[in-house]
């Protein structure tokens, strides 16, 4: 999958403004970034469901603005709203989508049993989908999704709203597919999404790439974990300080300091003897991960601005 | 791929498509009612409660008056449904799922068409057996009376179109305020009662309401009471309503073509 200076305005705003993306066979590329970011926009481009305004894209070797109808042969979307039909079957729903896809009668229904077996969802077969559970409905859409095994599956937000047990059921389907040799392009808010599942992780900001490269190399741009310290009273804020080293950051509020650090549970040991040597009480004391605000602000030097 | 193909997988999408929507309908016995249900009890009411207080314009009897007129409204209604499954069907994403696949995009549509038509030649055939045992009948044999639920159909058929072209312009839940439009636009029409009883300026509206112009075609190939008037319209009526449907068509299919395609812009 390759894409070259994609654009696209909607009523004059730009929504892409240059995107470049190329993504080998076989791997997962994560796009990640606020709401408003352009990621549904440009996987809306790449599965032939929006038209370029400017740039390039191919899809599975096809061009997408002039071979629509064979990338559409090729690809799967999965979007973030849920298609399945509650009305109908678990297996009644992969039938309908089998044939869409212009397998026959007794093919569909053969690939559904494969696919209920693979998803787990052999037991749900005959059960209306308005019985299943989120975990089991996201399930039931991503085996839709794999009815022709696609060369080139899009995840548009595929966790969202999902539990972390649900989550992680999707997470291994995704896994799943991709040793099968699936490209898939996932879009997400999540970091540890991304994290787990991308080869590659693009990050998009008001329509343009703001950092790419692998979850590793990001993560060392961040510096990685942070440790935060809150005081009881503003006096005891230079002392926190010193403790914490140059790079500490003082929150808004005056009585939260923050730095990165490097060896967890060491720092942790570290800061709180050097604080109780100076008689410092600290109120709390964590260690945490950066949050998806701390990536933008830390990649892009402004935060991530929430557009609906 | 050959033409030939490219038909029969048309056609194989359209029926896979339908097939969704007649499940649908089947197996949601709360629509079965609304659609089933909702006719016969405005048979009952309009035509054993208001009808005896009704006088039909020219004489006859009113529930021989008011059949035809409830085809009409349950024709008409359909437009309804129409657009309130387009309008989920792109607001929950399965529109962009069937654009992003290899099917025939003249399926989604045509399949749409084949499960509204089927629903709503159910609703005239329930509707009229119900209309039988309260005392309507058709006079000018039955080969008429096809012709008059043919000329239903054949509006029903329009109404898809524009049910499909309102269906991708607004959210479900306008859709569903679209009943507060349609109550109306079925009253002021001569499904209930006579044009020529009501005033002038309506009267001028209810005439010229393409609903009107099938109805009265109806009521003529039924041998139906309540046919005639003064103006053009209702003298041409079989005429009218071969023809209305025909420009909503010719207005609306493009419309809806250019829309769906748009959707991409």
């Amino acid at each position: 999958m390759l894409a070259e200076g994609l654009r696209k305005r909607f009523d004059k705003k730009p929504a892409l403004d240059g995107v470049d993306l190329a993504v080998p066979a076989g791997t997962v590329c994560g796009l990640l970034g606020p709401n408003g970011a352009g990621k549904t926009t440009a996987v809306r481009i790449l599965a032939t469901l929006l038209r370029l305004d400017g740039g390039r894209a191919e899809v599975a070797g096809f061009d997408v603005a002039r071979e629509a109808p064979r990338v559409r042969r090729q690809v799967a979307l999965n979007g973030q709203q849920s298609t399945v039909d509650d009305v109908l079957t678990g297996k009644e729903n992969l039938v309908m989508w089998g044939r869409l896809y212009h397998l026959s009668k007794r093919q569909a229904s053969a690939r559904a049993d494969e696919l209920l077996e693979q998803f787990g969802l052999t037991d749900a077969a005959d059960k209306r989908a308005k019985h299943y559970s989120g975990g089991m409905r996201r399930r039931l859409d991503l085996a839709s999704s794999f009815i022709m095994r696609p060369s080139v599956l899009f995840l548009d937000e595929p966790t969202t709203g999902l539990d972390p047990r649900n989550r992680g059921e999707v997470w291994r389907e995704v896994k799943r597919v991709v040793a099968e040799g699936t490209t898939v392009l996932l879009t997400t808010q999540y970091l540890d999404e991304a994290d787990q599942l991308a080869d590659q992780i693009v990050v998009l900001d008001t329509g343009k790439v703001a950092a790419q490269g692998t979850p590793d190399q990001l993560k060392s741009k961040l510096g990685g974990d942070r440790i935060e310290v809150v005081v009881r009273t503003a006096e005891e804020l230079p002392v926190v300080r010193d403790v914490l080293g140059p790079d500490a950051e003082v929150d808004s509020d005056g009585f939260r300091v923050s730095a990165a650090v490097v060896d967890r549970v060491a720092a942790l040991t570290r800061v709180t003897s050097a604080l109780a040597a100076k008689g410092v009480e600290a109120e709390d004391i964590a260690l945490r991960r950066p949050t998806l605000d701390e990536v933008f602000l830390a990649i892009t030097g402004h935060k991530a601005e929430v557009r609906a | 791929m050959s033409s030939a193909t490219t038909v029969k997988f048309a056609l194989v999408d359209s029926w896979v498509v339908a097939k969704r929507d007649l499940i649908h309908w089947l197996r949601e016995p709360v629509r079965v009612f609304a659609n089933l249900a909702y006719p016969i009890i405005s048979v009952l009411i309009f035509g054993l409660v208001f009808g005896s207080a009704m006088n039909v314009f020219g004489g006859g009897d009113y529930i021989e008056f008011l059949l035809p007129g409830m085809f009409g409204q349950t024709i008409a209604f359909g437009v309804g449904t129409t657009l309130m499954m387009v309008s989920m069907d792109a607001d929950r994403g399965v529109t962009d799922r069937f654009r992003a696949s290899p099917m025939s995009q003249t399926g989604v549509v045509a399949g749409r068409s084949i499960a509204d038509l089927v629903n709503s030649s159910l609703e005239l055939l329930v509707l009229a057996l119900c209309g039988l045992v309260i005392g309507w009948s058709f006079h000018d044999g039955l080969f008429n009376a096809m012709v008059a639920f043919a000329l239903f159909l054949w509006l029903r058929f329009a109404l898809v179109w524009v049910g499909i072209y309102l269906g991708l312009l607004v959210k479900p839940e306008a859709a569903q305020a679209s009943w507060m439009f349609l109550f109306p636009l079925t009253m002021f029409a001569n499904t209930f009662v006579s044009p020529e009883l009501m005033p002038g300026w309506l009267r001028a509206v209810s005439e010229w309401n393409p609903l009107s112009s099938t109805v009265a075609a109806a009521r003529e190939l039924f041998g139906n009471p309540g046919v005639g008037g003064d103006s053009w319209a209702a003298q041409n009526s079989l005429l009218l309503a071969v023809l209305w449907p025909a420009v909503f068509v010719a207005i609306f299919w493009p419309l809806s073509v250019l829309k769906y395609r748009n959707l991409s812009r």
